[in-house]
């Protein structure tokens, strides 16, 4: 029996020493294929070509689109700061003229902004470096590097000197005093702390989170906005979100009365047999406030005609209206703020959630715009809203009166599409699906994952439950799917995705290949837990060697397909084999699965092919009493700790 | 003649007890909304008071007790032990089912299933900074919140020979643990070594080398303030300031009974005890008790001076019973947790009655 199954675990990049035993058998033609090459290292033509031709296509490959992603305007209205997530740059805007002002190089993949209320610094999350830039805004240069947690995301300012940074990796928000530059305390957050807003006065923080809280298994989801009150510092109220999970940007109002968070509402509990009746994902507003009474969900969707993943949302001044961006359907929405309280305050509002009617009481246009708007900023006077598209690389003007985008700055995009960013485009796009309703992102968020389980199958009701997998790095990681049945992306991502997610034309041919690139070019996001100099902690020196025993700690030898290291071997900590390590559920129509790479595994949880297993731990104390996954229960629970100390590093 | 000497001896009594803490009592029990009578853990966040009980969490605020079970999310009924952490105001939460996590209504649970934890019989928590500290049936443990690693200590890597530890405490330089059965454990930060403290003469039942180690191996509880240990013990209480031990008993001290539950002291030596006889107060020189009395159980305060004197302080009220386990501060207030309920010891002024 194949053993070795580190639950559904992602891939890794680090190495472990890799034995000749694990490696995947090469096929014997390829094998052959390759010795031929290497007798025959004769240049010919066709070979100068295509090698030329790869190497204009990695150059391609490496192309930075700017990729706007937040915005804020300063407070005099005068710039607008946009944060390029893909060059590392804040680009500034004379609003007046609609032209780009200048630039500023900040860390690695920024992704939010923050403006204090005199204009006179920026504050931007650089999400690779798990830091914060201080930018002096009249000369448009930084000034200070502020440390953070693990990929910092969504930052507010208070207004009295403290910052508030969310924290997607860490589930935590970092209060940075700005006087001394550190952090002076870490509040705790839900899992996938995102985004975050200040209220008008600074005196209320909220943040909300990407990922749901991991509750009990095939529950319905739940997520939260924490609200932190910055006179003291604390969380003061976690706003119960149920039903729903990738929660996005937060708006409150300007008299504090109001907020207004878009979230999604995923029904992955039942199967993905529903599409057609809207019943995959619910782009919703979450409604919360005073002037509510407390927190109601109410849908952005229309019948076939979806707002697919709601992003970036505003409100404006006079309270009259708000606005949201469809992230996956290319739109704002444009929302009476009136008839949304009146909905919100109905007796019937919980009902509403799920109603597809009901967003024809208050919304009252949805405008296109460029392709996946993220986060977007309304002029003080509320007559103008700006909008970062994304994957367009430029930044849509709206004139809120006539309700029609006005003009668009171009931010200094390459000017040819490489097939990556092509596939990019289809990734976030919603167009393919039915009713335009969701995209590849709406589960794997940002190209991740969304922490859910999911009944995909339409093959009968409860039947196979998988765990979403994140997509970092898997090129070659191959055979695809949670039991290895796609042994390519373009199975994955084609006919499969066509016919049990999309109920549509799906996506073919050419494009089909510019997804497959997108896909297997997403980068691996930097480990927080391995050392620069790749030296290991005692504790994950100790898990190592656990990780590579052939011995029992009686002396008594593991089997070789027990053995941790067999089955998740090589650079990606996979043989891409499938195994049965006991973890198959009566649900599963077999129990064999793929074996997952553990890269970046830390960063995944729910773990097991269906999202059984919340913790690194529950996949041996509770779903490994055989040792079929490894033998594990012979360990103490330090040496299971240790153990896990160091899948952490991979 | 008589009545005179009598209220003349009441009236020097009440003066000379001035130096010690009064209390005015208020007692919550079932009746006023707590969930169980048996306290064992109190807990003060500012205005907020939260009591450990044998059946639940409770918090009370605004004058209301509001109670947090299994259903909300809490590890086990039986909740032990409370500790605050003061930057963010999250309470750590030990339970007989795991360690919980208090955070703005949201409560989060450790166990050794789903957690580094090494035992699910969580007697003791303290924060120290980004750290928390965990005495478990199974060893010590230390859970960094920045990266969720947990270090467990045990038999294997300190010198505990006795792993059923029962109450910690940390400051910035030293985390000490009561190791029931195996003295105090001391871990210094800056070498991170581990020492441990016995009871010189081994002896259980007597003690023959008073004040030159550790009173007993039965520790209950520590409390390290000022670079100034206390342990609590089944047999005593010990002091340790680095250098010299100083034990107490009952028999050569103010203390009730040998037999205590905690120990929390004040500045180092300003301490208070919670016994099975009773509430006691130690400021160096003087001691008090606090309690319905054993017989009558009627609200009794007792003083012991510095020569042995005891007398009795004229009080009308009492914490709810002799048992006592929980202590915590609110200003000059004190909280008990008691068998019988939970008691808001109210600070009198001079002059009060």
């Amino acid at each position: 029996m194949r053993m070795g199954m580190l639950g559904q675990m992602r891939r890794t990049h680090s190495c472990v020493p890799r034995r000749q035993s694990c490696r995947r058998p090469v096929p014997q033609g390829e094998e052959a294929s390759r010795r031929a090459s290497t007798r025959h290292a004769r240049v010919r033509a066709p070979q100068v070509l295509a090698f030329l031709a790869f190497v204009a296509t990695a150059a391609v490959a490496q192309t930075r689109y700017p990729s706007p992603d937040d915005l804020v305007l300063s407070p005099d209205g005068t710039r607008l700061y946009a944060v390029l997530s893909g060059t590392g740059e804040v680009v500034a805007i004379d609003t007046a003229k609609r032209a780009i002002a200048g630039r500023v190089a900040v860390g690695k993949v920024p992704r939010g902004i923050a403006i204090t209320p005199d204009g006179a610094r920026l504050y931007v999350t650089n999400s690779w470096a798990d830091t914060v830039s201080e930018i002096d805004t009249a000369t448009l240069q930084p000034l200070r590097t502020l440390p953070a947690g693990f990929e910092p995301t969504g930052i507010a300012f208070d207004g009295r000197g403290a910052l508030y940074v969310a924290n997607r990796l860490s589930d935590d928000v970092a209060v940075v005093d700005l006087a001394s530059g550190a952090i002076t305390r870490r509040l705790i957050s839900a899992h996938g702390a995102s985004y975050a807003t200040a209220a008008a006065d600074g005196n209320r923080i909220y943040v909300t989170h990407i990922y749901p809280i991991l509750g009990k298994f095939r529950t319905p989801p739940r997520s939260e906005i924490a609200e932190i009150d910055a006179r003291t510092q604390i969380v003061s109220n976690r706003i119960a979100l149920p039903d729903a999970a990738g929660v996005l940007h937060v708006a409150v109002s300007r008299d504090g009365r109001l907020g207004l968070a878009a979230l999604l509402r995923p029904r992955n509990l039942v199967p993905l047999a529903h599409v057609e009746h809207g019943w995959a994902f619910g782009d919703s507003l979450a409604v919360f406030g005073d002037d509510i009474g407390g927190v109601v969900q109410l849908p952005l969707d229309a019948i076939e005609d979806y707002f697919s993943l709601p992003f970036g949302v505003a409100i404006a001044p006079d309270k009259k209206r708000a606005y949201v961006s469809a992230s996956g359907s290319n739109e704002v929405a444009v929302i009476d703020l009136a008839r949304l309280v009146t909905a919100a305050r109905s007796p019937s509002a919980a009902r509403l959630a799920n109603d597809l009617s009901a967003a024809s009481r208050y919304v009252v246009a949805r405008i296109p715009v460029g392709r996946n708007p993220r986060n977007i900023a309304l002029s003080s006077d509320g007559t103008t809203l700006w909008v970062a598209n994304r994957l367009d690389d430029s930044i849509s003007i709206v004139d809120t009166e006539r309700l029609a985008v006005t003009g668009s700055i171009p931010l200094g995009a390459p000017p040819t599409l490489t097939p990556e960013r092509r596939g990019e485009r289809l990734f976030y796009s919603s167009a393919v699906s039915f009713g335009h309703s969701f995209g590849c992102a709406n589960c794997h968020l940002d190209s991740t994952f969304d922490g859910l389980n999911w009944d995909l199958e339409p093959d009968g009701f409860g039947i196979d439950i998988v765990d979403n997998r994140a997509l970092e790095d898997i090129a070659d990681t191959s055979p695809f799917k949670w039991n290895g049945q796609n042994p390519d992306l373009q199975t994955e991502c084609g006919p499969r995705t066509e016919r049990f997610f999309f109920r549509s034309q799906g996506i073919r041919g050419d494009d089909l290949e510019d997804l497959v690139r997108y896909i297997k070019a997403i980068p691996l996001r930097p480990n927080r837990y391995r050392s620069p100099d790749g030296e290991l902690t005692p504790a994950q020196e100790r898990g190592k060697a656990i990780f590579l025993r052939t011995t029992r700690k009686d002396g008594t030898p593991i089997p070789e397909g027990s053995q941790c290291f067999v089955c998740h071997s090589g650079k990606y900590y996979t043989n891409q084999l499938p195994a049965d390590v006991g973890t198959g559920k009566p649900t599963d129509r077999s129990p064999l699965v793929d074996t997952p790479e553990l890269t970046n595994v830390v960063n995944s949880a729910p773990y097991l092919h269906d999202g059984s297993a919340h913790t690194f731990e529950e996949i041996w104390t509770i779903f490994n009493p055989r040792d079929q996954h490894g033998v594990t229960n012979d360990l103490a629970k330090d040496e299971l700790n240790d153990l896990i100390e160091y899948l952490k590093t991979l | 003649m008589r009545a005179t000497i009598i209220a003349a001896f009441l009236a020097a009594s009440a003066l000379f007890a001035q130096d010690l803490p009064r209390f005015r009592w208020e007692n919550f029990t079932t009746a006023n909304g707590l969930p169980d009578n048996r306290v064992y853990s109190v807990c003060v966040d500012g205005d907020r008071i939260w009591a450990g009980t044998d059946n639940g969490l409770a918090l009370y605020e605004n004058g209301k007790w509001r109670v947090f079970t299994t259903a909300d999310g809490l590890a086990h009924r039986a909740v032990l032990y409370l500790a605050l952490d003061k930057k963010t105001h999250t309470l750590w939460i030990a339970t007989m089912g795991g360690l919980s996590r208090y955070s703005a209504g949201r409560i989060d649970t450790f166990t050794q299933l789903n957690s580094g934890l090494p035992n699910d019989v969580v007697y003791g928590v303290t924060v120290q900074g980004d750290l928390v500290w965990v005495a478990t049936a199974a060893g010590g443990a230390r859970l960094d919140t920045r990266t969720n690693q947990w270090s467990l200590f045990n038999e294997r890597n300190t010198p505990m020979y006795e792993i059923w530890t029962y109450n910690v405490t940390a400051a910035e330089d030293k985390v000490y643990y009561a190791v029931w059965g195996g003295g105090v454990l001391e871990y210094d930060v800056k070498t991170e070594r581990w020492k441990d403290y016995n009871d010189p003469d081994g002896e259980t039942e007597i003690v023959l080398f008073k004040d030159q180690g550790l009173i007993h191996e039965i520790t209950t509880s520590v409390s390290y303030v000022n670079k100034i240990l206390w342990a609590a013990t089944y047999f005593g209480a010990s002091r340790y300031d680095g250098r010299n031990w100083r034990n107490f008993l009952d028999k050569d001290s103010g203390l009730p009974s040998n037999f205590l539950n905690q120990v929390k002291t004040v500045d180092g030596t300003r301490t208070w005890f919670s016994t099975d006889k009773g509430l006691a107060y130690y400021d160096g020189v003087q001691w008090a008790t606090y309690r319905p009395a054993l017989d009558t159980h009627a609200p009794e305060m007792l003083v012991r001076d510095a020569a042995g004197s005891v007398t009795h302080v004229p009080v009308t009220t009492a914490p709810a019973f002799h048992y006592t386990f929980g202590i915590d501060f609110q200003n000059d207030d004190i909280w008990v947790a008691t068998a019988k309920g939970l008691s808001h010891g109210i600070r009198m002024k001079p002059g009060d009655k």
